[in-house]
């Protein structure tokens, strides 16, 4: 018994990693000087499907949504162990909410169709939204095992995985197709070596597109030579993936932002307060006085 | 605007319990409501749940909309989703709040997904306000203004959800204020009828472990927390200290629970919680952005830290510059001292 994994994940901005040149002087992020990263809780879910893929042989397949750029955690994938990779792009899945998001993403599970289990991150580190997986999910109608730490087993037609709920854990038994969000819960795999010699030269159609603008015919031949060598990321636009237009991007989007605001911290008045007995014993004369304390 | 629907709180509970949060939302609902001139209803889910009315109303809630079931128990996201999916088309809410909870962050999107409704995650505040789309030329009157910080907490964004209603957000315990029960405030029950069938109960809990949680940071008056200037595990000793000797709660910055001193349930900050006590003493915290989002609304700030230009200072109502393994006993002695 074989199953299909699908595994979707994001490249992200390095958010939580933010320098001072990632700064504008007026407190904005500047997005450009953000390193771009393998969303972390994603690098867990591709974990978790690679050792089932050890434990079982079952066949991992990672998709993403993004820029032509996110080929890069595609070939990380890759590198890692992964079967197949999709890259889905196109302008118009530009300024997607969650909903626009999951409903795009769903489009490229049903594209495919026979997957027995789909698992994501449980949030990216762009949005900390963590909606994006159950959305998928329902757009699916397949049951969701969130904040997954452990896949117990994997049967014909049936999961059995250990998720942290608050104050502890919780053992679940799923019908099969069915969508997890993986936690935090493994030590991902390196990139191997043998499996960089050989994906270091994959290629999203985009990626070839741009390094051979000037020579589309160069660029027709290199697509040709690493489709052949099963070296080509995979790459498909919003009407492949058989996405209705009016429900991807800007316009498939209920939220709209209408403000944002970079934090400033605001300079308060603080009283300084000498470290020594006397500066300390005021203080606290002042906070008990105060009813503060005590 | 005439005819908009009501506000409801879904009312999470654990054994009969209501949880903190939810009671939170229900004072936030209760402004929301009054400005927007409708009602505000809970949503609860579960069985045998007599006992949470009461506390419903006292918080502000003129409506109590009941679903009881033992298939709702333990709490699975299929049949809960069901089971307000149905109630939403039914009654037509105008704004659905939800607690950030696990149980909240797995069910909102599943809900909002099926209405194809937005759904604005961990918002830190709620206001009603205006909305003009200059992109789609269309204006809004009224609309629940969501704001929420983005990207690691360096922005503050106010969205807005243009589609169909709910308006649909989700709130962190210790975020909403939570309002003086009025225990002479009454209200009334909606027993909802559970219709599910055998797809929606296909997900088994097998297995389910759990311990009340061991701090409560939420509850705390006084908070004591410690950073990475702490320096080690063996030093958190001295936040103990203080925090026992002046009855407070310890807690900590990500960077001490990412050190491995101090277990995660003690974080204060974005990815822990929000806290807002009478005092907050922060102890070689430097004051990240995703800290002080977590704390600035304390009533009084204490930070205590060897460099003068730590951010955290920006917060602070008084600025001790100086070594924390001096000045905490000096504040053990002194509050000793004081007290007599």
């Amino acid at each position: 018994m074989s199953f299909n994994l699908l595994v979707f994940i994001k490249q992200v901005p390095d958010t939580q990693n933010i320098s001072g040149d990632a700064m504008t002087p007026e407190g904005t992020v500047n997005r450009a000087a953000l390193p771009a990263i393998f969303n972390p809780e994603d690098l867990n879910a591709l974990e978790m499907a690679l050792q089932l893929k050890d434990r079982y042989g079952v066949n991992v397949t990672v998709a993403t949504m993004g820029m032509p750029a996110a080929a890069e955690v595609l070939r990380q994938a890759l590198c890692r162990g992964a079967d197949r990779a999709l890259l889905v792009t196109d302008r118009a899945l530009a300024g997607a909410d969650t909903l626009a998001t999951s409903y795009t993403l769903s489009c490229v599970a049903k594209m495919l169709g026979n997957i027995d289990l789909v698992l994501c991150g449980r949030q990216a580190i762009d949005g900390d939204t963590a909606q994006v997986g159950p959305q998928i999910a329902e757009k699916l109608n397949i049951p969701q095992i969130c904040y997954v730490e452990e896949v117990i087993s994997l049967e014909k037609g049936k999961i059995t995985a250990r998720r942290s709920i608050e104050g502890g854990y919780e053992i679940l038994e799923s019908p099969l197709p069915a969508l997890l969000t993986v936690i935090d819960c493994n030590e991902p795999r390196p990139e191997s070596v043998k499996l960089m010699m050989k994906f270091k030269r994959a290629r999203s159609a985009g990626e070839i597109a741009m390094a051979y603008k000037n020579d589309p015919a160069a660029a027709e031949s290199v697509k040709a030579e690493l489709a052949a060598k099963g070296l080509l990321i995979e790459e498909f636009n919003a009407a492949a993936i058989g996405a209705d237009p009016a429900r991807i991007g800007f316009t498939g989007s209920p939220t709209k932002v209408k403000q944002v605001q970079s934090v400033v911290l605001t300079a308060g008045d603080a009283k300084e307060v000498s470290p020594t007995a006397e500066g300390i014993g005021d203080l606290m004369h002042e906070l008990i006085s105060d009813h503060t304390l005590g | 605007m005439a005819n908009i629907g009501n506000v409801w709180v879904f009312i999470e509970q654990e054994q009969g319990k209501i949880a903190g949060v939810s009671l939170q939302l229900v004072s936030k609902g209760r402004e929301l409501a009054d400005r927007l001139g409708v009602k505000l209803e809970g949503v609860l889910l579960g069985d045998n749940l007599s006992g949470c009315i009461d506390t419903l109303y006292h918080y502000g809630c003129d409506r109590v909309l009941l679903a009881e079931d033992s298939r709702l128990e333990p709490f699975t996201v299929l049949p809960y989703a069901k089971v307000i999916m149905k109630l939403i088309l039914e009654h037509r809410p105008n704004i659905l709040l939800f607690g950030a909870t696990l149980k909240g962050r797995e069910l909102a999107p599943r809900i909002a997904s099926e209405k194809l409704a937005g759904l604005t995650a961990d918002c830190t505040d709620l206001q009603i306000d205006d909305f003009e789309d200059l992109k789609n030329k269309k204006s809004y009157t009224d609309k629940l203004m969501q704001i929420r910080p983005a990207f690691g907490g360096n922005i503050i964004a106010t969205i807005v959800n243009t589609w169909d209603d709910p308006q649909m957000v989700t709130v962190r315990e210790g975020v909403m204020k939570l309002g003086e029960p009025d225990l002479s405030r009454k209200g009334e029950v909606v027993k909802v009828p559970v219709e599910l069938d055998d797809a929606d109960t296909v997900v088994k809990v097998i297995e389910r472990v759990r311990a009340e949680k061991k701090v409560d940071l939420q509850g705390a008056q006084i908070i004591v927390a410690g950073g990475y200037g702490v320096g080690s595990k063996e030093n958190f000793k001295l936040i103990y200290d203080l925090a026992e000797a002046i009855g407070g709660e310890v807690g900590a910055s990500r960077a001490a629970v990412d050190a491995g001193w101090i277990d995660h349930d003690y974080q204060v900050g974005q990815t822990g919680v929000t806290v807002r006590p009478r005092l907050y003493i922060a102890c070689g915290i430097s004051g990240s952005i995703q800290h002080c989002a977590g704390m600035s609304e304390s009533k009084k700030i204490i930070a205590i830290n060897t460099d003068p230009d730590a951010p955290i200072f920006s917060l602070a109502h008084y600025k001790i510059v100086g070594n924390l393994n001096q000045v905490i006993p000096q504040m053990i002695k002194a509050f000793k001292a004081k007290q007599q």
